[in-house]
């Protein structure tokens, strides 16, 4: 399956649609509005950037390899595991002392760095490398790694990680995927990797210069399955060749290290390490609508040939579904803090901003939208809170995953769609973060992948 | 202290119990009190007998609206008790019928507002009697400062005056426990309650509504006329203060009560959730949780919106429950169950029938008996509109001056 690697040239009209004379007229006038004749005029106000990076797409590259991952440890045993969390069965809203502790140190990066950052970050397609360190240097990429292994966890962390993701795109959604991507594969190391694949990359994680890697499961097409990838996985002699499209990968052109879902020729699906420079890995800018701060990419693979023990867990679907559920649980953690930021911005400016003589907060329809805004925030919150508190209790979350991720994707984008429309025309335009988190919103619900806890 | 927001290990068996007595004693009568409206449904006998037994043995809150009085003792860590225990077990019986529940003898509201604001003399001396109670007037609904209804002091004695109606269970229960306004110049501050035992002269049950929905249970006008009531019937403080908030006190009682109605949206949603995916996997129809809903039926993709939306409320009702279990606040978290449980109680029941067809509709099956019984939990207690006022105005910091 070929998936069009260069942008529509349709630009999202539908084939049922067509010019009629008034269409073909105002098509004209477009064309001399594109020719450089402007330029030379110099009449056009903004030059457009035509660098590479991931603010435009069809600049297609071979992935780069960043370090040498030097082999190690012991194919075929399994790795260490952190185990389960203590579950005492009693329903408990209060987070540990160690968590509520992390929160606030997140809490405090998401104030003072992500959201200073986030709007330049969003117009640049990237984030700065100086917020990336700040991330590292709080253990980010190793919050879900085992402490034998050189990270933070004594136990499964998907509680935790759901608190940190929420608590970072309070923040910056955007910028909260790009700090969470190279930490999700890690995790991703911590919960399925093989003793040798742990002793391997993990060290490039656990580090001074945490590696950059990601997790691609998303692909370019319509009504997409996670469960349904189009990318192949051809078992041959020595291992695998891997053939696909992988799009909105957080931060591909950075990446060292990829971890990549593909169907087996058995119909099952498996998880893939793949190192960048490897042949046939091409990467090239994929931006979208939203979360642009996590430079976006389109992974191609081309006859990319890996080794046997470069799957990640089983071969059989079932690791493959559970990443493809961890990895929701977490877009659901980022639409709740998205969600918050929305309600914490919207609820002091209708109580200063006036018309007809009083604070437009006085008027019911102003005042319920904000009521419900918060009721529905708040029954995200605790559904996905649910679920993520079975995963780290060892328990089966697949039910309470699928429904958090359908609550998070309509009520999330219900919030920024009313978030925009409690500012009026002040929520369309840029003074505002609004119109970036109705646009960073809508990301939940198609994402699969990029982030996991 | 460990984020968990499965249902409490030690509840779990005190809800599958209110399950099995739901299944079995409530739904086999379901549809006759249904069809005969005003019917006293003898076999809650049997079962608030039962359930006071338990009460009694000191295992459970019971089943019902029994004490929702704030535990000031003193207990270490996380508590998961009555307020739980209450809605978990309410939202079993009330996956059995809401009607019903709501008729169960000496589980009333009124019995609410006694456990919670009477002194210790009260508590023994009405201590098995069932109360309803009487708030709503004619003319006033949701706007519950501004009733009519009058009580004067005479001697040892309060006379009260006036009309309510919507008293749930007025007709069967022992005793009425009636808002009344000590002097309506001084606004809500001299809004009080009292108990009324039935047979006292001067009150009367005028009538008996015929209803949309919760047939089984009566609903009841009643008429006060110079009808006088010994003045140690009166619960709370019989000072006036209009200082500090008397009234708000008296508005509390319904953040322990919010919880019980999102508790019964919630029982009676699920009703209709359990049935319809059973009526639509017999047709053919698989409901999958991962897959995205858009590759899956139509009526597949309606399941998981309501099934998602019924989860996210009943933790809501969770949340307000382990609230006043653990003595914080709630009056935002019970406002936001109640919102969200109500809405969301009719659009699943009112969606079932919809899915179901005419299986659905047609009175063969108990769907459209559901989307009839939900409405009320919408609008009792508080409506829709009202518990958006209150998120509101607590989400804004308004006061309701400022967010009429």
């Amino acid at each position: 399956m070929s998936a069009p690697s260069r942008p529509s040239t349709t630009f999202g009209v539908s084939s049922r649609d067509g010019r009629d004379p008034l269409g073909y007229a105002v098509a004209a006038m477009n064309k001399l509005a594109q020719s450089e004749l402007l330029d030379r005029l110099g009449i056009r106000k903004h030059a457009e950037r035509a660098v590479f990076t991931v603010t435009r797409g069809g600049f297609r590259t071979a992935t780069t390899a960043g370090r040498a991952f030097a082999g190690a440890g012991k194919r075929g045993r399994p790795g260490t595991r952190p185990g389960a969390a203590s579950a005492r069965g009693v329903f408990d809203l209060t987070p540990t002392e160690d968590q509520q502790l992390l929160v606030d140190v997140v809490t405090e990066l998401a104030t003072e760095v992500l959201r200073p950052a986030a709007a330049d970050a969003d117009t640049a397609c990237a984030t700065p490398p100086e917020v990336l360190a700040a991330g590292n240097e709080i253990g980010l990429p190793i919050l879900g790694v085992p402490e034998s292994l050189g990270g933070l966890s004594d136990e499964r962390t998907a509680m935790t990680g759901t608190l940190v993701a929420e608590a970072l795109s309070r923040g910056d959604l955007g910028i909260a995927v790009a700090t969470l991507a190279n930490g999700s594969v890690a995790t991703a190391l911590s919960l399925w990797g093989t003793d040798e694949q742990q002793a391997t990359y993990l060290p490039a994680f656990t580090g001074d210069q945490p590696a950059a890697a990601s997790l691609a499961l998303t692909e370019p097409t319509v009504l997409f399955d996670a469960l349904e990838p189009a990318t192949t996985a051809t078992t041959t002699a020595d291992g695998y060749v891997l053939d696909g499209v992988k799009s909105l990968v957080p931060r591909g052109a950075d990446a060292e290290l990829f971890v990549v879902g593909a169907r087996l020729d058995t119909g099952a699906n498996a998880l893939f390490l793949v190192e960048a420079g490897v042949d046939g890995l091409d990467v090239e800018g994929d931006p979208a609508m939203g979360v642009r701060a996590a430079s976006l990419t389109r992974l191609s693979l081309t006859d990319v040939r890996v080794p046997t023990h470069a799957v990640l867990g089983s071969d059989d679907g079932a690791t493959y579904a559970e990443c493809v559920r961890l990895s929701r649980l977490a877009w659901c953690a980022l639409a709740v803090g998205t969600g918050q930021a929305v309600l914490d911005h919207v609820t002091p400016y209708v109580k200063e901003r006036e018309a007809f003589g009083e604070p437009v907060a006085h008027r019911q329809s102003v005042a319920f939208m904000v009521a419900d805004m918060a009721i529905e925030l708040q029954a995200m919150r605790l559904l996905t809170y649910k679920a993520a508190a079975r995963v780290a209790a060892g328990k089966d979350a697949s039910r309470e995953i699928g429904l958090a991720r359908h609550l998070c994707a309509s009520k999330g984008m219900k919030i920024g769609l009313d978030g925009v429309q409690l500012l009026g025309g002040h929520g369309f335009v840029k003074e505002h973060p609004v119109e970036r988190w109705y646009r960073d919103l809508r990301a939940i619900g198609v994402m699969e992948g990029g982030v996991l806890v | 202290m460990t984020i968990n927001l499965d249902d409490p290990k030690k509840l779990v068996q005190l809800r599958d119990q209110a399950h099995q007595v739901a299944m079995n004693m409530l739904r086999p009568i379901s549809r006759k009190y249904d069809a005969a409206e005003h019917a006293y449904p003898k076999e809650l006998d049997l079962l608030a007998a039962m359930i006071d037994g338990v009460a009694e043995s000191g295992a459970s809150s019971g089943a019902g609206a029994a004490g929702v009085k704030r535990d000031d003792e003193e207990h270490p860590g996380v508590r998961n008790g009555t307020n739980l225990a209450s809605v978990m077990s309410i939202a079993e019986m009330c996956w059995g019928d809401v009607g019903l529940l709501l008729s169960l003898p000496r589980q009333g509201l009124g019995n609410s507002a006694i456990a919670s604001v009477a002194d210790a003399e009260q508590q023994e001396r009405f201590a098995g009697v069932w109360a309803s109670m009487a708030i709503t007037e004619p003319g006033t609904g949701s706007d519950s400062a501004n009733i009519r209804t009058t009580a004067r002091l005479d001697g040892d004695e309060y006379v009260i005056n006036g009309e309510k109606i919507y008293v749930t269970s007025g007709e069967r229960c022992d005793a009425v426990v009636v808002w009344a306004t000590l002097d309506r110049s001084l606004g809500r501050a001299a809004i009080k309650s009292f108990v009324v035992l039935k047979g006292t002269p001067g009150m009367e049950v005028e009538r008996l509504e015929h209803k949309l929905g919760i047939r089984s249970s009566d609903t009841a006008a009643i008429r006060f006329v110079d009808c006088r009531v010994p003045m140690e019937n009166l619960l709370g403080s019989p000072e006036i203060d209009t200082s500090s908030g008397g009234f708000a006190g008296a508005m509390a009682t319904f953040d322990n009560t919010r919880p019980l109605v999102a508790a019964m949206a919630i029982g009676c949603a699920r009703a209709s959730l359990d049935l319809a995916r059973d009526l639509l996997e017999q047709a053919g129809v698989t409901i999958d949780y991962e897959r995205p809903a858009h590759v899956q039926s139509a009526a597949a993709a309606t399941y998981l919106r309501m099934e998602a939306d019924w989860e996210s409320a009943r933790l809501l009702m969770l949340q307000a429950a382990w609230l006043a279990d653990n003595g914080k606040p709630n009056s935002l978290e019970a406002s936001m169950a109640k919102a969200k449980a109500g809405r969301v109680g009719s659009d699943i029941t009112l969606s079932c029938v919809e899915l179901c067809g005419s299986v659905g509709y047609g009175e063969g099956e108990l769907l459209e008996k559901w989307a009839r019984d939900s409405k009320i939990l919408d609008i009792f207690e508080g409506t829709q509109q009202i518990q958006q006022l209150i998120v509101a105005r607590r989400v804004l910091g308004l006061t309701s001056a400022e967010l009429k």
